[in-house]
């Protein structure tokens, strides 16, 4: 193989008139960050809200979020993103159409929202799954001591299944993180459109995705440590699990 | 509405299917007085839990009605939260909040529900844990005590809301036999207070010792209610024989 190692690119200037080739690459990072916090953020309101509502007695309530589980698991996250940016300005009222294409980072706000709402619907079956690996002694507990549904929810039943869900939503974090990358499809430069931006200035193929591999993995290693600690912060003494 | 001479709890032909072919509760009429001890047993799927359960409207029923302190539970006007607020409630698997402290484990309802203070919920819920003679483990968890203390904290929970009525869901079946002592102490106790209390269980010691009545369960239907002598003396159904003999032959 004819390639030309060249490690020093990234101190070299892109051709964007942005800086250096590392430059260009951390202003990616921004975006996905950025993206991952707004759709973490979407993924676990949005994924808690329906996780709740399916555990709830309400058939149609459940039928709902049963619904929103399913719409937003079995489409592939890429098609999602080309439906919320290509076609729903379409099917819109004019107004609202145009509205939507001229937004300022128009691809930001759908590409995080798009991965928000699709990782909601994993959050929501694990939020399902944490209520329903309680004790159904807890639930009556609260009830029997005049507890509300709503306060029972609050105090009794998420404080518990939220700690047991942590380790899977840690994982669910994560593929958040790396989700948004697939919002390069609709134009957000975000890190690995950046990288593949930085290939094509300067030929250095090996170097730009080894760059980008280095810088998504530490960002995740970063998140993950993290989710440990917390999950170390709140963890209940002498709480076994499984009893 | 509240009468005093009318029965704490009434229950007038409860019954409550899971199915069209399976009846868990038939007919179900017993009542319990004020500062009366209730003890319900019968062999294990008869519907005793379920009964208890009822009560506070834990569980629904289909028909029939059921009257705590003269409100009837079935009327749609009912404040449920608030009716059960008022009725002490003890699990079988006592049922601590697990990620709270033992003291906030007393208060959370207090608070919630009730309205009190922090102060005054802490000292209500401190009290009643030196009553139950746990005051040493306010600040612990509920997975570092033992089954009998879990359960102590329990029934310090339900009392801190000053219920007019206790419901003891089989509260010694979960324990080691050593432990069972130590909260039955806590349960003769309250009864010999006045307590008006409703009490699944199969500890015949217990009942003997402080019950009023016995009611005997199978298969879903009320088979004896009868005072206590009566029933321990010369049960008059064969079943009711049957079980006496099998659990106190031993």
């Amino acid at each position: 193989m004819n390639y030309n190692w060249n490690w020093g690119i990234f101190w070299e200037l892109n051709p964007e008139g942005t800086g250096t080739y590392l430059d260009m690459l951390l202003m990616g990072l921004r975006w996905t960050l950025a993206a991952a916090a707004l759709a973490a953020v979407i993924a676990l309101v949005f994924g808690s809200i329906i996780g709740v509502i399916r555990t709830l007695p309400g058939r149609a309530l459940v039928l709902a979020g049963d619904a929103w589980v399913e719409f937003f698991r079995n489409i592939p996250l890429l098609v999602q993103l080309f439906l919320w940016y290509f076609v729903l300005p379409e099917l819109l009222p004019r107004a609202a159409g145009i509205w939507l294409k001229t937004l300022p980072n128009a691809s930001f706000w759908t590409g995080a929202i798009g991965v928000g709402l699709f990782m909601s619907s994993r959050v929501a079956e694990q939020v399902k799954a944490g209520i329903r690996s309680l004790p159904r002694g807890q639930s009556m507990a609260g009830t029997a001591l005049g507890l509300t549904t709503a306060q029972t929810y609050r105090y009794v039943l998420l404080p518990m299944a939220f700690r047991i869900i942590l380790p899977p939503l840690t994982s669910e974090l994560l593929n958040t993180v790396k989700n948004t990358s697939v919002a390069l499809t609709i134009g957000l430069m975000e890190l690995t459109a950046r990288t593949r931006a930085m290939q094509e200035y300067s030929f250095q193929v090996f170097e730009a995705f080894t760059a980008a591999t280095l810088i998504y993995l530490a960002l995740n290693a970063a998140l993950t440590f993290l989710m440990r600690r917390l999950e170390r912060a709140v963890a209940v003494p002498g709480y076994v699990t499984g009893k | 509405m509240s009468n005093s001479a009318a029965p704490m709890i009434e229950m007038a032909a409860v019954s409550k299917w899971y199915s069209p072919q399976f009846q868990v509760l038939k007919d179900c009429t017993t009542s319990v007085d004020r500062g009366e001890v209730v003890v319900v047993c019968g062999p294990s799927g008869s519907g005793k839990s379920t009964l208890i359960k009822c009560v506070n409207a834990l569980e629904p029923f289909q028909a029939g009605t059921i009257r705590v302190d003269g409100i009837n539970l079935s009327d749609p006007g009912t404040n449920l939260p608030k009716l059960r607020a008022r009725i002490g409630m003890v699990f079988q698997h006592f049922e601590l909040f697990p990620h709270l402290k033992i003291t906030e484990n007393l208060c959370l309802a207090q608070e919630k529900v009730l309205g009190r203070s922090r102060e005054e919920a802490m000292a209500k819920g401190k009290a009643l844990l030196e009553r139950v003679g746990l005051s040493e483990h306010a600040e612990k968890f509920p997975g570092q005590l033992s089954g009998g203390q879990q359960q102590r904290v329990a029934i310090a929970r339900a009392l801190a809301m000053d219920p007019i009525a206790m419901l003891f869901d089989e509260p010694t079946s979960a324990l080691d036999p050593e432990m069972i002592t130590e909260v039955l102490d806590v349960m003769v106790e309250l009864a010999r207070e006045g307590m008006t209390m409703m009490v699944v269980t199969h500890e015949m010691g217990f009942a003997r010792k402080v019950a009023h009545r016995v009611v005997f369960m199978d298969r879903g239907e009320i088979i004896e209610d009868r005072s206590k002598d009566e029933f321990f003396g010369s049960p008059r159904s064969d079943r009711a024989q049957l079980f006496l003999s099998k659990i106190l032959s031993h």
